[in-house]
């Protein structure tokens, strides 16, 4: 067993876990924190993406004693008290979920995305990245439409307020 | 169209909890003094259960109960079974063998459940199933249907001589015969259907609860169908009495087929509760998922059409063989009878068809309904042999499917269904529109400037939703009736919930039902809840496949409402001291047509309830239940086109473009629709291009994670255009077809006669992978 301490969703958490727990599993049965979901055992369905230190993580690919001192963010955490984040609203306003199993993972990875890609985001690209998330609902269609609004609103957002400051 | 009525495109109301990890699947449902099950699962495709010595797996860390196959059958617990009758040319029963939730002396495929071991954690369970020792004699396998009908193959079921289940037909045999002797031209093919893995993303799970002090049952299931888990668990498996079993099936996680079957998982774990004293949950891993979810397709066919000199079809013969796997899964028979054979006529005017199918064991997991079911395999067939037709005849693809369309309605087909209303003409100048058909030819010079082949192809296709008219499927052997159930709550505050038998795992029928009673009533939908999922709560239901929630759900909700609207105007006049024929409900006021007298909807609804100025005789209360049984299925029908670009060197398609036009009848939420169609041509894509379960020849399934089972991903798709017609279907109150499964039905045979277009072959086989198609290029060249 492995003493595990992390900050997830801006809260400081502890607990001990079999040192095999996976950071998935850490999440949600000792966090009670369902969003994030499990859908394959080798990695590359993309339906357990959280934020590790500002970046995408599998969370099925650490184990939860390896994330210790982390900080986490997980989708419960994402809209970091607002309604929702920009990116769940572009998923809802496009109709980029179906069953909503995948979804968490989807808006995870975006939100990594788009922060990478300040510059803004084309069709290509947006498929391309999505190469570690798999739906089988949407046929993508409406996610890929989901995350370029996304990342169009967040960088009039951004300039918005760049504008407001100077 | 009101802003969130029918017609319109409204946001969907159950996004939000899925956006913001609120979902409740059942892996998230914790109950006190729960445990977790692993299951312990046969290596090999086909053996004999020597001995099982569970004692080692007893005495691990944390294990509260190790339970087999004899001590469930000791507690009376029935097999699976089959639930639709189908009877062999000669007139015998379908030959079912038996199905024991957990097996008792014999395996018959890789995966095939033995025993169940419940522990304090997922972990520790795992650990003990490791530890129990099996003894097994092996047996031969076979895993190809063709080969498992032969002489001498390994005998699976002592039931079913030659592994044959069923040699069944449909049409008129002479009649096709005489049209292929008498033909100008016949088009001959062979047409394999490849087997497929649905791969919901939520794998499959349950959770059994059995309360000793109560002597009541629950179960958590990933179900489509709760309710008909809930009858089959008690009429057929002893699981429980039925007023003793609640099922609830919550946040789903897709399913497309492969959750409307009760497996032997949720049996068994139900079990497991009342044997051990505690809750007991299973989830299964994504490699237990390919091994023991019921599979799609796996059809050979050969076929025969014949044309007259004009280049009109004069008759159709099909020899199908369908594998079932090793056991028949609970709508298996119907699969390659009754929703695949009916639609041999496809959107032609065909005299004559004749269909054989003989189904067949095999040594592989169980197939079953899967997106489509029997619709895809038919629409392949057909779309795959109209174009080598038209190749054959020198004519376009369109020519000759247009001069063989059926255009005046109803249509009775040679094989058993009258279509209703269509127009295919439309859909196919839609389609062609759509893809700037005549620029192909330019397209095509360009792409080979720069190397590349490219490639066009078409596919019409028609389906039968709706399922179904009850006296209609009992009549070819179904087991249940196929009609919808509806309960229209008004709350004294006028608020409303509806309670359906369908159903929602990602259709999005909170928001589409709700719009139905908004366009009724005028109420927000924010005031409508939908309920469903639990047995508890709806009363009964057949539950969400065959794009029936539109067509036969709503239809029922549209009937409870009309009953509502009734009383509600009885009330209403009597309030207003007015003629009920002079009431009208509108934007959520009841108002006296012609005056400015009204009333706002609450105090309708309040006045149901408070009960105190009601008309003489009058029941309280403002609630109606309705039962709906559909007169016919439904006929949406389209036209796709995908055209290809593929690398000579490396065998990579590319899809340049897909475009479908679809007539799914009236429509209520086109977003949602649109998103049906999107998510059904991303897996007919998939069967085309990526899909494919693969078998070795000892029966060790290949493709059983996402390293092996190439799941289509964003790259591997281009946005779609769609669009859609319509012929409303005059068979429902809605004139809904449904369109849940289209996109997976169409989009196949357009892929590969594009490929096959591009490539000058006749044939090529699914998944059409960068290596098939690389040696198909090789292979023509030298």
């Amino acid at each position: 067993m492995s003493d595990v301490s992390l900050t997830v969703n801006g809260k400081r958490v502890s607990g001990t876990a079999e040192d095999r727990t996976l950071l998935v599993h850490f999440l949600r049965e000792h966090l009670g924190l369902t969003g994030t979901h499990v859908g394959c055992d080798t990695s590359q369905c993309g339906a357990c993406v959280v934020h590790v230190d500002g970046r995408a993580v599998k969370s099925c690919t650490m184990l939860a004693v390896q994330a210790s001192g982390s900080s986490i963010v997980t989708i419960e955490g994402l809209a970091n008290g607002a309604d929702l984040h920009p990116v769940q609203a572009a998923f809802k306003e496009h109709h980029g979920l179906q069953c909503g199993f995948c979804t968490p993972g989807m808006i995870m990875t975006a939100t990594d995305m788009i922060a990478r890609h300040p510059e803004g985001l084309d069709e290509a690209t947006v498929r391309a990245e999505l190469d570690g998330n798999i739906c089988r609902c949407t046929g993508y269609h409406n996610i890929v439409k989901a995350i370029l609004a996304a990342s169009q609103a967040m960088a009039k957002g951004s300039k918005g307020k760049a504008k407001q400051a100077a | 169209m009101g802003i969130e009525g029918i017609g319109a495109r409204v946001a969907r109301k159950e996004d939000k909890r899925f956006i913001t990890g609120g979902g409740r699947y059942v892996d998230d449902m914790v109950v006190p003094g729960m445990k977790h099950a692993a299951f312990v699962r046969s290596p090999h495709a086909h053996a004999q259960i020597k001995k099982i010595d569970v004692k080692k797996a007893q005495g691990m860390p944390g294990v509260v109960g190790v339970l087999t196959g004899k001590e469930l059958k000791a507690d009376g617990i029935g097999n699976l079974i089959c639930g639709w009758m189908i009877h062999s040319k000669d007139g015998s029963p379908m030959k079912m063998g038996a199905w024991s939730p957990l097996a008792v002396d014999k395996v018959r495929y890789v995966g095939d459940a033995v025993v169940i071991v419940i522990a304090d954690t997922k972990g520790q369970a795992r650990d003990a199933a490791e530890a129990v020792e099996i003894t097994y004699k092996e047996l031969k396998a076979v895993v190809d249907a063709t080969k498992a009908l032969q002489p001498g193959a390994p005998q699976i079921h002592a039931e079913a001589e030659n592994n044959l289940v069923f040699d069944w037909e449909i049409g008129d045999g002479k009649a096709t015969d005489a049209a292929i002797k008498s033909a100008a031209h016949v088009t001959r093919m062979k047409i394999v259907n490849n087997r497929l893995v649905p791969n919901a993303m939520e794998p499959r799970a349950a959770l059994g609860h059995y309360d000793k002090a109560e002597d009541h049952y629950t179960c958590w299931a990933t179900s489509q169908n709760p309710h008909l888990a809930r009858l089959v668990m008690s009429a057929f498996y002893n699981v429980a009495p039925e007023n003793k079993l609640r099922v609830i099936a919550p946040d789903v996680g897709g399913g497309f087929g492969s959750k409307i079957y009760i497996y032997p998982e949720e049996i068994a774990c139900l079990w497991a509760s009342k044997k051990t004293g505690v809750p007991v949950k299973w989830v299964a891993d994504r490699t237990e998922s390919f091994l023991a979810d019921a599979h799609g397709r796996d059809h050979v066919s050969m076929v025969e059409m014949a044309f007259d000199k004009d280049n009109r079809i004069t008759g159709l013969k099909v020899d199908t063989i369908a594998n079932l796997g090793a056991y028949m899964s609970l709508f298996s028979s119907c699969v390659p009878t009754y929703l695949y054979a009916t639609l041999l006529s496809g959107q032609y005017d065909i005299p004559a068809i004749h269909a054989n199918v003989r189904t067949v064991y095999t040594n592989t997991a169980p197939v079953d309904a899967y997106r489509g079911a029997g619709r895809p395999e038919a629409t392949y067939l057909l779309e795959r042999t109209m174009e080598t037709a038209a190749r054959e005849l020198g004519v376009t693809p369109a020519e000759l499917r247009r001069k063989n369309f059926i255009t005046s309605f109803p249509h009775q087909t040679p094989v058993i269904l009258s279509y209703d209303a269509g127009d295919y003409n439309a859909s196919l100048d839609a389609a062609m529109k759509a893809a700037d058909y005549a620029g192909f030819t330019k397209r095509k010079a360009d792409a080979a400037k720069r190397g590349k082949l490219r490639g066009i192809g078409m596919s019409c296709y028609i389906e039968a939703c709706g399922l179904a008219p009850s006296a209609a499927v009992g009549s070819l052997g179904a087991g249940v009736g196929l009609w919808e159930s509806a309960e229209v709550r008004v709350n004294a505050v006028g608020t409303i919930e509806v309670l359906t038998g369908s159903h929602s795992h990602g259709q999005g029928h909170e928001t589409t039902f709700a719009q139905l009673v908004n366009q009724r009533f005028g109420v927000p939908i924010d005031s409508v809840s939908i309920v469903h999922g639990d047995t508890d709560k709806v009363q009964m239901g057949m539950g969400t496949y065959g794009s029936r929630s539109g067509a036969v759900g709503m239809s029922a909700i549209v009937k409870a409402l009309d009953k509502v609207e009734a009383k509600a105007k009885k009330i209403a006049a009597h309030l207003l001291e007015a003629d009920e024929g002079d009431i009208v409900i509108e934007n959520g006021e009841v108002k006296v047509a012609g005056t400015d007298k009204s009333l706002p909807w609450f105090q309708v609804a309040l006045a149901a309830y408070t009960a105190h100025n009601l008309p003489a005789g009058m029941e309280p209360g403002l609630k109606e239940t309705a039962f709906y049984d559909p007169s016919n299925f439904t006929f949406p029908a389209g036209c796709y086109i995908c055209e290809v670009e593929i690398d000579p060197e490396t065998g990579l398609t590319e899809i340049v473009q897909f475009v479908a036009a679809d007539d799914f009848g009236n429509i209520i939420n086109p977003m949602i629709v649109e998103g049906q169609v999107h998510g059904g041509i991303a897996q007919g894509v998939g069967q085309a291009l990526l899909e494919g379960a693969h078998y070795d020849a000892n029966g060790q399934l290949l493709t059983a994670s996402y390293m092996d089972y190439t799941m289509p991903r964003a790259d591997d798709l281009p946005s779609f255009k769609v669009s859609t017609s319509n012929t409303p279907c005059p068979g429902n109150p809605l004139g809904i077809k449904g369109c849940g499964e289209a996109g997976a039905i169409g989009s196949p045979p357009a892929v590969i006669n594009a490929i096959t277009d591009a490539l000058g072959v006749v044939d090529i086989a699914m998944p059409a992978s960068p290596s098939t198609v690389w040696s198909a290029i090789r292979a023509k060249r030298h």
